[in-house]
């Protein structure tokens, strides 16, 4: 299984390269949340998928098999930050929409005299 | 202790200056600096009769002991010489300033500041016995020089001739660092006074030629040698008193005070006697040649300057020889240190009152254009007695003290013809007649620079102001300096033994254990020898030239413009300037994707290049998960998904697919058992689904027209790469695992350590707490970001620039 995900992993990480390096603002942020999700997995994969319990201990009463809960505690706070970023890159691409009316990152490359 | 603290005692000085001068304006800010320059001089000359006896004075200040770095204050002849220098024609030129810089319209405090932070370098640097804190007050110096340069900073002349003597002394000043460095590897200490005790080991060092050529560099751009002496006549442009100061009395002396420093360590290489004589030479025969050319009062006194430096440079030079001559001590070879030393006072005098000169017929007159001048003989005649005792001591005419040592100098230059090593035997002929010619252009030039000024026919009409003589307190500090000029002729012997001697023993320590040993008595008539003959041939040349001057000067215009050192200047600070801007321009595009693909590109470099250079590669059989049919339809879901979002043309199918590509992932988290994964990111992706919606709508529809095949094609290449790059990383990592996880640190605490059972949800609020605190305040900036993108608009008004 780990080596199927590794190759997903990096399918994930591969789309959003190459959304990321396109000049369209939307398929930008696009691309950065397919990127999110690829860091997802391979936090997730790093710790190993084994495990037949999710790690809760219940009552006190240990069971020997966990999933490891260490990359789960990870992305969890980086499911959370993800999201505020990618709330932050869609505001900053409407109001740049707005301003200059254009979504093509390569003509908003700026002016000789605007630096 | 003391004298360390008497260097920092201007700088400390400096921080109450701009109190003063807030609060009591009326008063000029000069008078409450005058008092430490002054005060710095009587305390340095009770110091003279222990010094002029052979003694010295040390004090140190540990400032880095872990690195052995100290402030040492080591007083010995040279050292007391020119710190009453800096002190003493400091206080003359504090004097001065008062009555040149109107209280009312200059802003002083800056001024007073840059000056006393400057007269702290200057001390610094003549005193630093250690080559770190050396090296740090000599940078001083050329910061200070340069704030002072561009004391007029609304001016683009002085801007210019700031940066510009900025660049070529910081040049020479990084080169010193660096032959500093070379001669503490060499001598494994950073001490001047222990390195001359070790000169037999050093000079057979392979670093040793390298350490004095990149010191001589650092000298000969601060004494303005050839060819670096361009950036002279642009700091002309810094009001008088600071050239009076600064570039000519003192800091342009540094350079001369680095070669008499180190003539006890580099005197053994015939290299050190070759540069330091024959580019002083040229630069005293250059410079007065030039100095004719010049219209501007300041301008002929720049080049004078330089040429009177080359002088003294060139007797330094000479003074090293007599490392090389048995017995030394008994022959005329021992005239070319002492009179070094000698020019150098009496240089320091009479060019200081000269430039006050030039600067009272400035402020009396509104010009310094010597075309326009002329006749102001009757109209200033205190200020033209002046100038005429100043410029005949430096055409070397009796009775002023320039007389005395242009004498010596040309003994110095005659006796390097018998000299007979380094093919001094060929070529050494040419030293007395280069001497000589300069020698000729400096009386011209002297001559001009008062004559053209104070005699022939006045013309009212080309001055902006009608002249008349300066305020009495403007003549003090020149006047001083005149009687000084005179007084040192009738008492040469008296300043040879209590200033001259001691700095000469400093020097040529290899010749003299003390200074009493120094076999130099000046005569005024050593019968009609050489030299005489020499100097009446040099009168009576210079006299016939300067009284056919207007027919010959226009000759100078034949000298093309472009083929001048600042011409060369000029084009490298452009070219370097265009070709850095175009440098960056190539590769900083303004284009995000440029920027990225750079990144990317790296992340894979780098990455892979670790994987070959550690065989990283590793692919575990073993532990592996079993592969279930969900996980498999789950993955079909997301390629699926992942496609969809690569070619769909519309927004709204991408932003459903890339909400499909998260919830496959929320399956993913519960199929490997971490239903608080899921939970949220089940929460997360349909709040992001809904955000995206609300944007879409502002947005515009996906065009992809603009991007051509090739442009994709890169692009395509770039995401394999990465996308190879991250799945051998997901292998490797999961493959080899250099420690053991603190996961079961956690599985086996969480319940009684921390009381809690969900283990993930302690591990966030308990163990790392932090991880979550910061968490929250990334959010928070992202909420703050956003209120403020859409609440505050930048108002389209923009702000008075500052050029227009």
């Amino acid at each position: 299984m780990e080596i199927i995900m590794s190759v997903v992993i990096g399918l994930l990480f591969m789309a959003a390269v190459y959304l990321m390096l396109s000049k369209s603002l939307i398929r930008i942020i696009i691309g950065t949340g397919l990127l999110s999700h690829g860091a997802h997995l391979l936090l997730l994969t790093m710790g190993g998928l084994g495990g037949n319990a999710p790690p809760v201990v219940a009552d006190g009463v240990a069971v020997s098999d966990y999933a490891d809960p260490l990359p789960q505690a990870l992305i969890l706070t980086a499911i959370v930050i993800s999201f505020a970023v990618t709330s932050f890159f869609l505001v900053v691409a409407y109001r740049a929409y707005q301003e200059l009316g254009t979504d093509n990152m390569e003509l908003m490359k700026g002016t000789e005299d605007h630096e | 202790m003391l004298l360390v603290m008497l260097i920092f005692l201007p700088l400390i000085a400096a921080l109450f200056i701009p109190l003063l001068y807030k609060k009591i304006g009326q008063i000029h800010t000069g008078w409450f600096v005058l008092p430490v320059p002054a005060a710095l001089f009587i305390y340095y000359s009770t110091l003279l009769p222990s010094i002029a006896e052979g003694g010295s004075r040390v004090s140190e200040l540990q400032w880095i002991p872990s690195l052995d770095i100290a402030f040492i204050a080591y007083i010995d002849g040279l050292s007391l010489l020119f710190s009453l220098l800096i002190t003493g024609i400091g206080s003359l030129v504090v004097l001065y300033s008062i009555f040149y810089l109107d209280k009312h319209r200059e802003q002083l405090h800056n001024f007073y500041v840059y000056l006393l932070m400057f007269m702290t370098a200057m001390l610094g640097v003549v005193q630093s016995d250690h080559l770190i804190s050396l090296y740090l007050f000599w940078e001083l110096t050329s910061i200070s020089s340069f704030l002072l340069i561009g004391y007029w900073y609304t001016r683009d002349r002085s801007r210019f001739g700031a940066l510009k003597s900025m660049m070529i002394t910081v040049f020479g000043g990084l080169m010193m660092l660096g032959g500093f460095v070379l001669l503490a590897i060499m001598g494994g200490t950073y001490s001047i006074r222990e390195l001359i005790g070790q000169v037999p080991e050093i000079s057979n060092h392979d670093f040793f030629i390298w350490a004095l050529v990149l010191i001589l560099l650092g000298a000969f751009t601060k004494s303005a040698q050839f060819p670096f002496y361009i950036w002279l006549p642009d700091a002309m442009e810094a009001p008088t008193p600071v050239s009076a100061y600064l570039h000519s009395a003192t800091m342009v002396k540094a350079g001369l005070y680095l070669v008499a420093r180190f003539t006890p360590i580099f005197a053994v290489s015939s290299t050190w006697v070759w540069l330091v004589t024959g580019i002083g030479l040229f630069t005293m025969f250059w410079a007065s040649f030039w100095a004719l050319k010049q219209r501007d009062l300041k301008g002929i006194l720049a080049f004078s300057t330089v040429s009177q430096l080359g002088l003294i440079m060139s007797l330094l030079g000479a003074s090293a020889v007599a490392f090389h001559v048995e017995d030394a001590v008994g022959t005329y070879f021992v005239y070319a240190g002492f009179a070094a030393v000698f020019h150098l006072i009496n240089h320091a005098v009479f060019k200081g009152s000269l430039f006050m000169i030039a600067g009272i017929v400035d402020h009396e007159t509104g010009t310094r254009d010597i075309r326009k001048l002329g006749g102001l003989m009757s109209l200033m005649p205190i200020s033209f007695t002046i100038a005429m005792i100043g410029s005949f001591s430096m055409a070397g005419l009796p009775p002023f003290g320039g007389f005395l040592s242009k004498e010596m100098f040309l003994t110095g230059m005659l006796t390097l013809t018998e000299f007979n090593l380094f093919q001094f035997d060929t070529w050494g002929i040419l030293f007395p007649v280069i001497a000589c010619i300069g020698s000729v252009f400096t009386f011209i030039y002297s001559f001009y620079f008062v004559f053209h000024t104070f005699a022939g026919k006045h013309k009212p009409e080309l001055l902006p102001k009608k002249a008349h003589e300066a305020p009495i307190g403007m003549l003090l500090s020149p006047a001083f300096l005149a009687i000084l000029v005179i007084v040192i002729f009738i008492i040469p012997n008296v300043v040879g033994d209590w200033l001259v001697k001691p700095a000469v023993a400093a020097i040529q320590p290899f010749l003299y254990s003390s200074p009493q040993e120094v076999p130099v008595d000046v005569a005024y008539w050593h019968g009609p020898n050489t030299e005489f003959f020499m100097t009446l041939g040099i009168f009576a040349v210079g006299f016939l030239m300067f009284w056919t001057l207007r027919k010959w000067q226009k000759s100078y215009d034949l000298y093309p413009e472009s083929l001048t050192l600042n011409r060369l200047y000029d084009n490298m600070m452009i070219l370097s300037d265009t070709g850095a801007n175009r440098f960056s321009r190539l590769y900083m595009t303004g284009f995000m994707r440029s920027y990225l693909v750079y990144m990317f590109s790296f992340v894979i470099i780098i990455v892979l290049g670790t994987f070959v250079l550690n065989e990283a590669f590793a692919v575990d059989m073993n532990n592996l998960a079993p592969v279930g049919l969900y996980e498999i339809v789950i993955m079909l879901a997301m390629f699926g998904s992942i496609l969809t979002i690569l070619f769909s043309k519309s927004r709204l199918t991408a932003i459903i697919a890339l909400g499909a590509v998260g919830y496959t992932v929320a399956l993913f988290f519960v199929i490997f058992r971490a239903p608080d994964l899921a939970l949220t990111q089940l929460v997360i992706e349909t709040i992001s689904v809904a955000l995206f919606l609300l944007a879409f709508y502002h947005l515009p529809q996906i065009s992809r027209k603009e991007e051509r095949m090739r442009f994709r094609l890169g692009n395509a290449v770039i995401a394999l790469g990465v996308g190879v790059t991250m799945t051998l990383v997901a292998l490797a990592a999961h493959s080899g695992k250099a420690l053991p996880s603190i996961s079961e640190f956690y599985k086996e605490t969480v319940y009684t350590e921390a009381g809690g059972g969900n283990i993930v949800n302690v591990i966030l609020v308990d163990y790392r707490g932090f991880d979550t605190l910061f968490e929250i305040a990334v959010l928070g900036i992202a909420g703050i970001g956003i209120i403020t993108l859409i609440k505050l608009r930048l108002s389209k008004k923009e702000g008075q620039h500052e050029n227009k």
